[in-house]
C-alpha cells in the first residue's frame, strides 16, 4: 500500500481515527506521517466537520447579518473554514452565530461549566448580557413571537443556571 | 542548550508506577489557555511573538511548580534537538516544525510542560506514569492557578477559556491515556472496543505497522467534547471508559493463556529470540517485539528484565535519542543497526530458558 500524502513511498504507519462516530484511516510512510503529526486529526477532520453541518444554509444566512470581518484582527469566517483557526479571542464575537452553531455540533452544548479564573475581565458581561436578553424576551412577546421567545427565554436560562454551580462549588 | 544530560535521565512517566501500570502506559491531561489581548497563535507578529514568550517566562518563574523548570525557545534548537523534544512527548510535531520562534517550559522530571505558542498561547501538560488521570488534573489545576496570577487568559462567560480551534472551547481540556492492547488485537475484538469508542465522542489513535498485527497494539485514547461538562466530570466519564478497556483486556489475556497457551507463549518467546540477536532492526519492528515483550513481563512468562527498561526503550529507540546518544547524523539504515544494538545490550541480562 502507498502512501496516501505522497502515494510513493510504502506506508508503514496505519492510523485510525475515529471522528464523529466514523472510522477513517490514514496511510502513511514514515516521513509523512513524522510531517504531518501525531495530531493528524486537525488535518482531515475539520474541513469535513464543517462541511457536515447540517443546516448549511443557517451557517450561510447567518453570514450575512454578520459582519464580514473580526474588527479586531480583520479575519474573516472564510480564513477560519479554510485553516480551522480563529484569529483571536474576539473572532467568537464577530462570528457568533456560526461559530454557535458549529460549536454545538461539536461539543453537544454551548455552555461552559468548569473552572473560571479566579480574576474574570469583564467581571459585569453576564449581567449585561442577561438584561439584554431579558429584554429582547419583553419585546418578543409584546409582539406575540413566540418561537423565537422560547429560543431567548432558553439562552436566559443557560445563563442563569450555571451561576449557581459555581458558588456551590467555591463554598464547598 | 545541551541536552545531553537528558538523554539518560528518567522521564518520570516512564518509570512504570502507578495503578494500572502493565496495560496503562501513561496518564495525560493538557489544558488549552490564550492571553488576552493578543491574537492567537497563527496571528501573532513578531514583536508580539517576543512579549509574549517573556511574558509567560515570567509567569513561569514566579510560580511555585515552574520556577526551576527549564525554559528553551526553538530559534536556539536544532532540527534533531526539536525531534528529542516530540519523541519525548514534550512538544507536539506541529510545535516542532513552528518556523517562528516557539517556547518549551519543562520540569526536570518532565511530568509538567508547557508548550508557548502552540496551536494556542498555552498549551499545559501533565503526565503521570499509570492509570491516574485524577492526579493529573490536580496538578495542573494548580499549575494553572499559579500561571493566571501573571497572566489574563482569554475567557468568555458562556464559552469559557477561548481557544483557537472551537474544537478546544470551554474547559480546553484534554484527558488521554496510552494503553497496550495486545490481546485485544490479537482476539480481534479491538476493532469492537474502537466502535464502542466512537459512539461516545472519543478519538482512538492505533499507531501500527501493516502486515503484523503485533507491531502496534499501542492505542492512544482521549476525549473530544471540552464543553458543557465540568474538568472533574470529563475526567470522570473517561476514566469508567478506560477502566471497561482495561479490564476487557485483562479477560483476554487470561484467555488466551489458558486456551491458547503454546501459541501465545510462542510468540513471545519468539519475540524475544528476535530482540536479542538481531543486527538489523527498523523502528516498526522494535515496536511490535517490544510490545510482545511487554506481553511477556505482565504475564510473568518472561523475567529477569526491569519494566522501566522496557518503557524506555520504546522512546530511546526512537531515531533522534539514537542520534543524541551516537553524538551524530544518521540515517535510516545505521538507525536500524544502532537500534538492534541498543536493544540487544538492554536485554543482555535476559536469559532465554
Ligand atoms: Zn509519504
Ligand atoms: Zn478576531
Amino acid at each position: 500500500m502507498k502512501c496516501s500524502v505522497c502515494s510513493t513511498e510504502d506506508a508503514t504507519i496505519h492510523l485510525t481515527e475515529i471522528v464523529n462516530s466514523k472510522m477513517m484511516e490514514l496511510h502513511l510512510c514514515e516521513q509523512c506521517a513524522y510531517e504531518k503529526g501525531t495530531d493528524i486529526k486537525q488535518y482531515f477532520n475539520f474541513s469535513d466537520l464543517l462541511a457536515g453541518i447540517a443546516d448549511k444554509d443557517t451557517v450561510e444566512s447567518s453570514l450575512s447579518t454578520e459582519v464580514s470581518k473580526c474588527s479586531q484582527c480583520n479575519s474573516t469566517f472564510e480564513d477560519f473554514s479554510k485553516s480551522g483557526r480563529l484569529g483571536c479571542p474576539h473572532c467568537y464575537v464577530s462570528f457568533k452565530t456560526s461559530l454557535n452553531s458549529l460549536v454545538k455540533r461539536i461539543h453537544r452544548s454551548t455552555k461552559h461549566i468548569g473552572k473560571r479564573p479566579k480574576k474574570v475581565p469583564g467581571e459585569l458581561k453576564p449581567q449585561i448580557e442577561l438584561r439584554k436578553l431579558q429584554e429582547q424576551l419583553r419585546i418578543l412577546v409584546e409582539k406575540e413571537a413566540f418561537e423565537e421567545a422560547v429560543k431567548v427565554r432558553d439562552l436566559i436560562k443557560k445563563l442563569e443556571v450555571p451561576k449557581k454551580k459555581v458558588k456551590k462549588k467555591n463554598g464547598s | 542548550m545541551d541536552l545531553k544530560s537528558f538523554i539518560d535521565s528518567p522521564c518520570e512517566w516512564l518509570k512504570a508506577t502507578g495503578p494500572d501500570h502493565d496495560i496503562v502506559m501513561s496518564s495525560r491531561v493538557r489544558l488549552a489557555r490564550n492571553l488576552e489581548g493578543y491574537p492567537f497563535s497563527q496571528k501573532l507578529s513578531k514583536d508580539e511573538r517576543k512579549t509574549l514568550i517573556e511574558e509567560v517566562k515570567l509567569s513561569a518563574q514566579s510560580s511555585t511548580k515552574l520556577k526551576n523548570a527549564f525554559f528553551v525557545e526553538t530559534q536556539n534548537l536544532n532540527e534533531m534537538d526539536r525531534r528529542f523534544f516530540v519523541e519525548r512527548h514534550l512538544m507536539s510535531v506541529e510545535h516542532a516544525n513552528n518556523k517562528d520562534n516557539v517556547g518549551l517550559c519543562f520540569t526536570k522530571t518532565e511530568s509538567v510542560s508547557v508548550m508557548v505558542i502552540e496551536e494556542d498561547h498555552l498549551r499545559i501538560q501533565v503526565i503521570q506514569s499509570g492509570f491516574d488521570l485524577m492526579k493529573c488534573w490536580k496538578l495542573i489545576d494548580q499549575v494553572d492557578n499559579q500561571l493566571e496570577k501573571k497572566l489574563s487568559f482569554a475567557f468568555d462567560n458562556t464559552l469559557g477559556y477561548l481557544t483557537a480551534c472551537p474544537t478546544n472551547v470551554g474547559t480546553g481540556l484534554r484527558a488521554s491515556c496510552m494503553l497496550h492492547l495486545p490481546c485485544l488485537v490479537m482476539t480481534k475484538q479491538i476493532n469492537k472496543v474502537l466502535q464502542a469508542l466512537s459512539k461516545l465522542n472519543l478519538a482512538v489513535r492505533g499507531l501500527y505497522g501493516e502486515g503484523t498485527e503485533a507491531s502496534g497494539n499501542f492505542f492512544q485514547i482521549s476525549n473530544q467534547s471540552t464543553l458543557g461538562q465540568s474538568e472533574i466530570d470529563i475526567i470522570d466519564g473517561f476514566e469508567k471508559v478506560i477502566r471497561q478497556i482495561i479490564d476487557n483486556e485483562r479477560e483476554a489475556r487470561k484467555t488466551l493463556s489458558e486456551k491458547k497457551q503454546q501459541k501465545f507463549f510462542d510468540q513471545i518467546w519468539r519475540a524475544l529470540g528476535v530482540l536479542k540477536s538481531a543486527r538489523i532492526m527498523t523502528s516498526k519492528e522494535a515496536t511490535g517485539l517490544l510490545s510482545m515483550l511487554r506481553l511477556g513481563m505482565d504475564i510473568e512468562v518472561i523475567k529477569g528484565l526491569n519494566r522501566k527498561n522496557l518503557n524506555e526503550l520504546l522512546i530511546f529507540a526512537q531515531p533522534a535519542h539514537l542520534q543524541k546518544r551516537k553524538g551524530k547524523t544518521l540515517n535510516p539504515d545505521e538507525r536500524d543497526i544502532e537500534r538492534a544494538t541498543l536493544i540487544r545490550e538492554t536485554l543482555s541480562k535476559v536469559q532465554i530458558v
